[in-house]
């Protein structure tokens, strides 16, 4: 299984499914970010967490332990 | 009859540019009952008939954030006659996701999309009367900033609002869920009406217990959620987000315009510099250095000294020539000329000034950080803030903008408090306002001079190791506090919004600026003006030959007695001498307080700000390790009653604000006495019961750092108490 995780800066993926439960994952959908979302990595942070995206044409942060709930191609 | 309009939206929509715009000057500032959460109320400009409630900034109607509940409670019990929901038109998707949970709610709603000015720069367009159409409201086009379009929303909104006509949604998810919805409708008893009857079906199938906690008659679904479940192979809170945006997804095509995306906006061009991979850390560094150096070091500087020594001292010149003279002087002459009792006298000019004054005197200084606050919160940098420090802070249960509120404690400690406020996530805001003053604040420096002085011959390691007691005290509380249950729960997922950088308006900056500085003064003139009577008090009145009265001599007054009976709390800490217990006790005034104190205790009528005077008797009465343990004490205890007072504004509950006292405490404590305890062994003291004890409570100390500890997968907890508080007040 890929996930948001392990995509690269500069890379365009697909949202396949989110992973998990309960609050962090109703705050993840809320933000936008569903099934067939397309999601652009645009950077990680200085200190190496969390990673930037691009998502509906808006940025958005988001710690990398998060992003491994997110399923992707 | 008033009407009652509720203005909603995302964070970071120009919602308070539109309030303002809207209200002007007639605002109310506040709290929702019981919780950190501010709550703005204010009327309409143009016709005071009709009040506006500002609820917090939200991206949807979860049950899972303090602000979204709070909003969705206020809109659900009290039911408002219309919702003005502004949407940022340069971020339409994500906005209307929140339109489509408000338009369930059967309450009329009118859109505004914001920004049009940007939109239309960036060669995109928004089809206005299309959007209304598929999502079932008036919309209207407008700049908040510009004040362009304001009045007329506010009119539909007002319009609406008179018309007092039920609104149904006419946004449509898939056949499968309608289906489910329809099933789940015709369930429901008959007391909620029709117009209500979607949105408490769609919470019943999302499993939303806080809304099936106010329902009187919950029907027994289960069976139907299971089934779609399983068909659709997912929960059914995601069902219902995937379909919200499935349909956005659907109808923005024909409403939205994009012109060519090709070129990078100037926001982005920023951004690329200002979180580069190399560069953000030395811009972040730049930036904080430029906050604290103007707001603490310079400008700050010179505005506390001339509130302090001018404003509230013996007076100040103004454009350097005028002679003004400060407020005692002037009401001691007053009082004087009307030959004012001295009891009387000594209170107004030793107690409430002085005290008081004391606290005012931070004002100045707090209304320059505030400005810069202002400023990197609208501008858009305060959220890189949080992006580029987050790594270091939550791994101790604070948040990367945790940074902030402790760079400014090194100055004082009140702003620092006050500053938390930028930090959106409830138990992240409290763990710092809990422990930002753990940092040596610039009026703990005399105390610092005074104990190097006396008894470590000036050594240089001792002012650095203050601050790294602060430092590690932060640490560990971050560690051992988020695994207590006050903390407990997951720490709130960190998704979060980078909004386009933008130049915010100087009224705005301002306005923030003084409700900030106001909400303060209004605590000094309560909390903190009870206080420094009661310190007042104790220090100028006590028994002298059996009679109680006004007594000269710190020494004779009650103060000196509540010191006497205390001291034996501090024995073993090595500084059980009454005169150390009344210098702390005097230094919750203000802590440059502790050393003047000693100078009065040891018979000096004025002493040098390190107390150079006191240096010897100090070192003949305490030992070093005393001398330390003593140091510590004061550096981590309850704060002085201003940064008490910013502490209890911020938490706005009394049982957080005790936790806290109670625990900087309890800490100060627990590490002087291990200080003092192991000091004593290793430089060739005894075994003794107290060194029992000071092993006893690091082994304490120790298990709360290290225990294992597992974080909870659900924050449900924190919001239910939430909701019983309300149901209270």
């Amino acid at each position: 299984m890929r996930t948001l995780k392990s995509v690269g800066c500069n890379q365009k993926v697909s949202v396949v499914k989110l992973h998990g439960e309960g609050a962090t994952k109703r705050r993840i959908m809320d933000m936008g970010i569903t099934k067939g979302t397309e999601v652009f990595v645009r950077k990680v942070a200085p200190l190496g967490d969390p990673v930037e995206v691009t998502v509906r044409g808006y940025e958005l942060s988001l710690r990398k332990a998060d992003a491994e709930m997110i399923e992707v191609i | 009859m008033g009407i009652k309009i509720a203005l909603a939206g995302n964070p970071n929509s120009g919602k308070t540019t539109l309030f303002n715009g809207l209200t002007g000057s007639n605002q109310f500032v506040g709290n929702w009952p019981g919780v950190t959460v501010e709550k703005k109320e204010g009327r309409l400009k143009s016709n005071k008939e009709v009040v506006i409630m500002d609820l917090p900034g939200i991206y949807s109607l979860s049950p899972y954030t303090l602000e979204e509940v709070v909003a969705r409670n206020y809109l659900i019990t009290e039911r408002p006659d219309a919702i003005l929901n502004i949407v940022d038109g340069t971020n339409l998707e994500r906005n209307l996701y929140l339109t489509t949970q408000l338009m369930e709610l059967g309450i009329p709603v009118v859109m505004a999309v914001n920004m049009m000015d940007v939109v239309k720069k960036s060669g995109d367009a928004i089809d206005t009367r299309k959007l209304g159409e598929k999502l079932g409201c008036a919309v209207v086009a407008i700049s908040a900033l510009k004040g362009e379009g304001i009045e007329e929303a506010a009119g539909k909104a007002v319009q609406a609002a008179q018309s007092r006509q039920a609104v149904m949604p006419v946004h449509e998810f898939s056949r499968e869920v309608e289906a489910c919805l329809d099933e789940i409708e015709t369930m429901l008893s008959g007391d909620i009406p029709e117009e209500q009857k979607r949105f408490y079906a769609v919470k019943l199938f999302e499993r939303d217990d806080k809304i099936a906690e106010q329902m009187k008659h919950v029907p027994d679904i289960s069976s139907i959620i299971e089934k779609a479940e399983k068909d659709m192979d997912d929960d059914s809170e995601s069902i219902i987000t995937n379909e919200r945006y499935d349909y956005i997804t659907s109808i923005i095509g024909e409403s939205l315009t994009k012109a060519n995306k090709a070129k990078l906006s100037t926001s982005d061009k920023i951004d690329r510099v200002v979180t580069n991979r190399w560069l953000a850390l030395p811009i972040f560094a730049i930036v904080m250095w430029l906050v604290y150096y103007v707001s603490v070091s310079t400008v700050g500087t010179w505005a506390t000294d001339w509130a302090n020594d001018g404003v509230f001292g013996e007076g100040w010149k103004l454009f350097g020539m005028v002679d003004v003279p400060g407020i005692p002087v002037i009401v001691e002459n007053g009082l004087n000329a009307i030959n004012c009792a001295p009891w009387l006298q000594s209170l107004i000019l030793d107690g409430i000034i002085a005290g008081v004054g004391a606290v005012l005197g931070f004002v100045p200084q707090m209304l320059v950080l505030f400005i810069f606050l202002a400023f990197l919160e609208a501008c858009g940098y305060m959220a890189r803030v949080a992006f580029i420090m987050d790594r270091i802070f939550r791994k101790f249960g604070l948040s990367g903008k945790s940074f902030i509120p402790m760079l400014i404690g090194t100055g004082c400690g009140v702003p620092g408090i006050m500053a938390s406020r930028t930090i959106e996530n409830d138990r992240d805001r409290k763990m710092t306002i809990m422990t930002t003053t753990f940092i040596p604040c610039g009026a703990k420096l005399p105390i610092i001079a005074l104990i190097a002085g006396a008894l470590f011959g000036g050594a240089s390691w001792v002012a650095p190791s203050a601050y790294f007691v602060g430092i590690a005290a932060i640490i560990c509380s971050g560690i051992i506090l988020k695994k207590t249950k006050m903390f407990a729960g997951d720490p709130a997922p960190f998704v979060m919004e980078l909004p386009a950088y933008h130049m915010p308006t100087v009224g705005n900056v301002l306005r923030s600026m003084w409700e900030r500085g106001w909400s303060f003064i209004k605590k000094a003139g309560t909390i903190i003006l009870l206080s420094t009577i009661f310190i007042w008090f104790t220090s100028s009145f006590g028994f002298v030959d059996g009679h109680f009265g006004m007594v000269d001599d710190l020494s004779d007054g009650l103060l000196a007695s509540i010191g006497r009976g205390l001291a034996w709390l501090f024995v073993p800490l090595g500084w059980g001498d009454w005169k150390s217990a009344v210098a702390a006790i005097t230094g919750l005034v203000a802590k440059e307080n502790v050393v003047g104190t000693f100078g009065i205790l040891y018979g000096f009528a004025e002493v040098a700000e390190d107390g150079a005077e006191v240096w010897g008797t100090l070192a003949a009465s305490m030992t070093a390790v005393a001398a330390y343990s003593f140091l510590v004490f004061n550096l981590l205890c309850a704060p002085c009653f201003a940064a008490m007072g910013a502490i209890k504004r911020e938490m706005n509950n009394a049982r957080w604000f005790w936790f806290a006292i109670g625990y900087q405490t309890l800490l100060a404590y627990a590490v002087s006495l291990c200080v003092f305890q192991f000091g004593s062994l290793f430089t060739g003291g005894g075994f003794g019961i107290g060194t029992g004890a000071a092993v006893i409570v690091l082994i304490g100390f120790l298990y709360l750092l290290f225990r294992p500890y597992k974080e909870s997968a659900s924050r449900k907890v924190n919001v239910s108490s939430v909701n019983a508080r309300r149901a209270k007040a």
